[in-house]
């Protein structure tokens, strides 16, 4: 704007406030704004007149009633007396439980098949290639249902399950694992195995301090085994196996004792682990590739050998490329959990679903949908952007 | 060099020798095998475990869907055995494609008027004939045939499909279904997140501090929660927003619950093909006196958009796989009508679920893998005309 004044020609004719950029800028904004503070009260609005008019009362209060329903599967204690509140509860944990090993599972089998994609044995690479392919060109609700209605439920009845290694058993009611009962001093077991952790963690550090200090190394891999292994497995031993299983029997009917997992649980949990896998070996076989070749050559030039090349200076360096993706297919596997809906598995949304059938509440539900969900996705890439950042280069 | 040879020095070879076989340690079959199959023990034994896997797996496999599945019949009955009812030998298992057969008009109109079904089979006809030649580069014309595509077809889609016009008689929404809700769903979602994605993404880097905050609080709130919770959304929550009679068809909600849900994804693929043009194509655009709108039309956004190609084109298979969720709310796309099907009395058998979700599969597939397939296909032909 400098210009123009002191630009002889246009000196004595004052160039237009409109031609100002930042004024322009101000107008847009303000523009913008009371349109959109409009559109929403004029939304809110309409949401009141037409809550009025259903004679439906907002607030939340209405968690405090009956729930009335049963859900399938519940890791607290619940029954059709508990509140909207607990069936709310027992649906988060639930969408945390199949999330979270879902998650594990997808990491492994995704790291699994994308090193196998660049395997030099053609065949192991074909075979990736073909999972990665199918997989990721698939709806995951068609896995789900896939799992569900064409392999778990034309499993055997109850009465002739299929009988699994160590007393477990399989049928279209899904799985009937030995139930593990631990006896008083199995505590005793935990606190080795808390202590064995801490133990290798402090272990690693003084090791590394000292290889730092005076290039000498120390066997961390074999002494972590040790302590967390053999310590849980001593204090085992020690307190007298403090540790019996309950196994399932066969009735006439059905099987009593054990531990139940449902089909659902088992279609949602192969099938989102089996579907984000795929995703994860791309990001995986990606991340491998973007490390340039000259980093493996010049590490075999300084005499290093494959294996240590690959975990020493490979790995390091590819995780930087492939954690933000892996961020994003976490919250995905987490999202597609509310997949669950659709064969009855009691998550989040499919215990919200009942409680908005039965009461109509749809704003509040929603609103508890999304604030939750919202807070699963912060806390997740939270964790792992502190992890990323651990890993990021350091320049100096 | 010809004079070395000339020169008749006896070191000097005067004639080349005649080219030799490569050794057979390093060619053929053998060597082949050697190198891709048993190069190292691990690899052997790797080698050795997929071939188990396959020779257990594939046979077994290949028998289900091929051999031992019945091809013809009508009802339950052809696809059971004795014991369940049907005809088949007791501990019979194979794939039912009578099952496909006998529902396959469904699976494609769901349950469109039987005399109505040319109107679909026309505006997909109309669909192909615009798409193709946008789709091969050579083929001129882009922006008019693109105008076409993505303004005219629609609305002539909407009448042809929706009637209640020009002679057509009327046929609701309710009564769509199949594989013509999934294409209408991901078509009408792909037209819609694209131009919105961009606006979006321009928003959020905007320098003016309300727009890009209202972008910013869009994006993140549509990308931190499941489509499941956007489609409830807009399916319950949605006739609550909008004044007493005013009404919105239910695949009309689903389209827009659908729309803005990818339109927030597409906003970050293109965010970051933004954040990657150098700076100076923005000064140089500056330095040319263009302003906001000619700068981001004529020299980012074509810039931009070719180097995110792969990134929205995964946007659209996520969009397209997507669409099958629309099931949730009640709506009937290819595998929604599927599932429907399958619990039909009339042919419900242990194997109808498997043969039903293997053909949607496919069905599925095949659009993804050729999606993802042309991307590929485009980013190596703009590539070479960079160098």
């Amino acid at each position: 704007m400098s210009l123009v004044e002191n630009s002889d020609a246009r000196a004595d004719r004052p160039s237009s406030w409109l031609n100002d950029a930042r004024v322009r800028g101000v107008i847009y904004q303000v523009l913008v704004f009371v349109s959109v503070v409009a559109f929403i009260a004029w939304i809110v609005r309409n949401t009141v007149e037409n809550l009025n008019r259903l004679n439906i009362a907002s607030g939340f209060g209405f968690l405090n009633g009956r729930a009335g329903f049963d859900l399938g599967q519940s890791l607290v204690p619940y029954s059709s007396d508990s509140t909207y509140w607990d069936a709310l509860y027992v649906g988060l944990l639930n969408t945390i439980l199949v999330a979270g090993i879902g998650i594990v599972t997808a990491t492994i089998l995704g790291f699994l098949v994308g090193v196998g994609r660049l395997s030099r044995n053609w065949l192991v690479a074909r075979l990736c290639t073909v999972y990665v392919e199918f997989f990721r060109n698939i709806p995951p609700l068609l896995v789900i249902f896939f799992w569900y209605f064409g392999v778990l439920s034309i499993l055997p009845q109850p009465r002739e399950s299929i009988e699994l290694p160590f007393g477990g058993y399989l049928n279209n009611r899904g799985f009937k694992l030995a139930k593990p009962i631990f006896e008083d001093g199995f505590n005793l077991v935990l606190v080795a195995l808390v202590v064995g952790i801490v133990a290798t963690i402090l272990l690693a550090r003084w090791a590394k301090a000292r290889q730092m200090a005076t290039g000498q190394q120390f066997p961390v891999a074999w002494s972590a085994l040790g302590l967390i292994i053999g310590l849980p497995v001593a204090a085992f031993l020690a307190t007298g196996s403090p540790l019996s299983f309950e196994y399932p029997q066969k009735g006439t009917f059905n099987l009593t004792g054990g531990v139940q997992i449902g089909p659902e649980f088992m279609s949602l949990y192969l099938a989102l682990s089996f579907y984000t896998a795929a995703f994860i070996a791309e990001i995986v076989r990606g991340g491998i590739l973007g490390i340039s070749k000259g980093q493996t050559e010049a590490a075999y030039s300084l005499g290093i050998r494959p294996g240590p090349t690959m975990r020493l200076v490979i790995i390091p360096q590819a995780l930087r490329i492939i954690i933000p993706p892996l961020t994003s297919q976490y919250l995905n596997l987490t999202k597609n959990s509310s997949l669950a809906i659709a064969i009855g598995y009691a998550d989040l949304v499919a215990v919200g679903g009942t409680i908005l059938n039965q009461t109509g509440q749809a704003i509040e539900i929603v609103a508890i949908w999304m604030l939750i969900y919202l807070a699963l996705s912060l806390a997740t890439s939270a964790f792992m952007n502190w992890f990323n950042s651990k890993m990021a280069l350091v320049e100096r | 060099m010809a004079d070395n040879t000339a020169s008749g020095r006896a070191f000097v070879r005067g004639e080349m020798l005649p080219q030799q076989t490569a050794p057979t340690s390093t060619k053929g079959v053998g060597h082949w095998l050697k190198t891709n199959l048993f190069a190292t023990p691990f690899d052997t034994v790797l080698t050795l475990l997929a071939v188990l896997f396959l020779a257990w797996y594939l046979p077994p496999m290949l028998r289900w869907l091929f051999i031992d599945a019945v091809w013809t019949g009508e009802g339950r009955a052809a696809c059971a055995t004795v014991a369940q009812g049907g005809v088949m030998p007791d501990g019979w298992s194979g794939a039912c494609w009578a099952f496909v057969n006998a529902k396959f008009e469904q699976f494609i109109y769901g349950r469109y008027p039987i005399e109505e079904r040319w109107r679909v089979n026309l505006t997909a006809i109309l669909m192909i004939v615009l798409l193709v030649p946008l789709l091969i580069p050579t083929v001129g014309r882009k922006g008019l045939n693109a105008v076409l595509l993505f303004a005219v077809f629609p609305i002539v889609a909407y009448f042809l499909l929706v009637g209640g016009t020009f002679g057509l008689s009327f046929v609701e929404t309710p009564l769509w279904g199949g594989l013509l809700v999934t294409l209408v769903l991901s078509f009408f979602g792909i037209a819609v997140s694209l131009p919105l994605g961009i606006l979006l993404a321009l928003g959020r880097r905007s320098s003016m501090p309300v727009i890009k905050m209202i972008c910013i609080i869009f994006i993140e709130m549509v990308r931190g929660v499941p489509l499941v919770t956007v489609l409830f959304m807009a399916s319950v929550m949605l006739p609550l927003f909008l004044p007493e009679g005013v009404t919105f068809d239910k695949l009309l909600r689903a389209l827009i619950g659908v729309a803005l849900f990818a339109s927030a994804y597409m906003a970050e693929v293109i965010r970051g093909g933004l954040q990657a043009m150098p700076k100076g194509q923005y000064e140089g655009a500056d330095a040319l006196g263009l302003n906001y709108g000619q700068k981001m039309q004529l020299i980012i956004l074509p810039q931009t958009l070719k180097l995110v190609i792969p990134g929205i084109v995964n946007t659209f298979i996520g969009l397209f796989k997507d669409t099958s969720l629309v099931y949730i709310i009640g709506m009937f796309d290819l595998l929604g009508v599927v599932r429907q099907n399958f619990s039909d009395a009339a042919w419900a058998t242990p194997v109808t679920a498997s043969t039903g979700l293997i053909f949607a599969g496919f069905v599925f597939w095949i659009f993804c893998f050729g999606m993802s397939r042309y991307s590929i296909f485009m980013e190596r032909r703009l590539d070479r005309s960079h160098r």
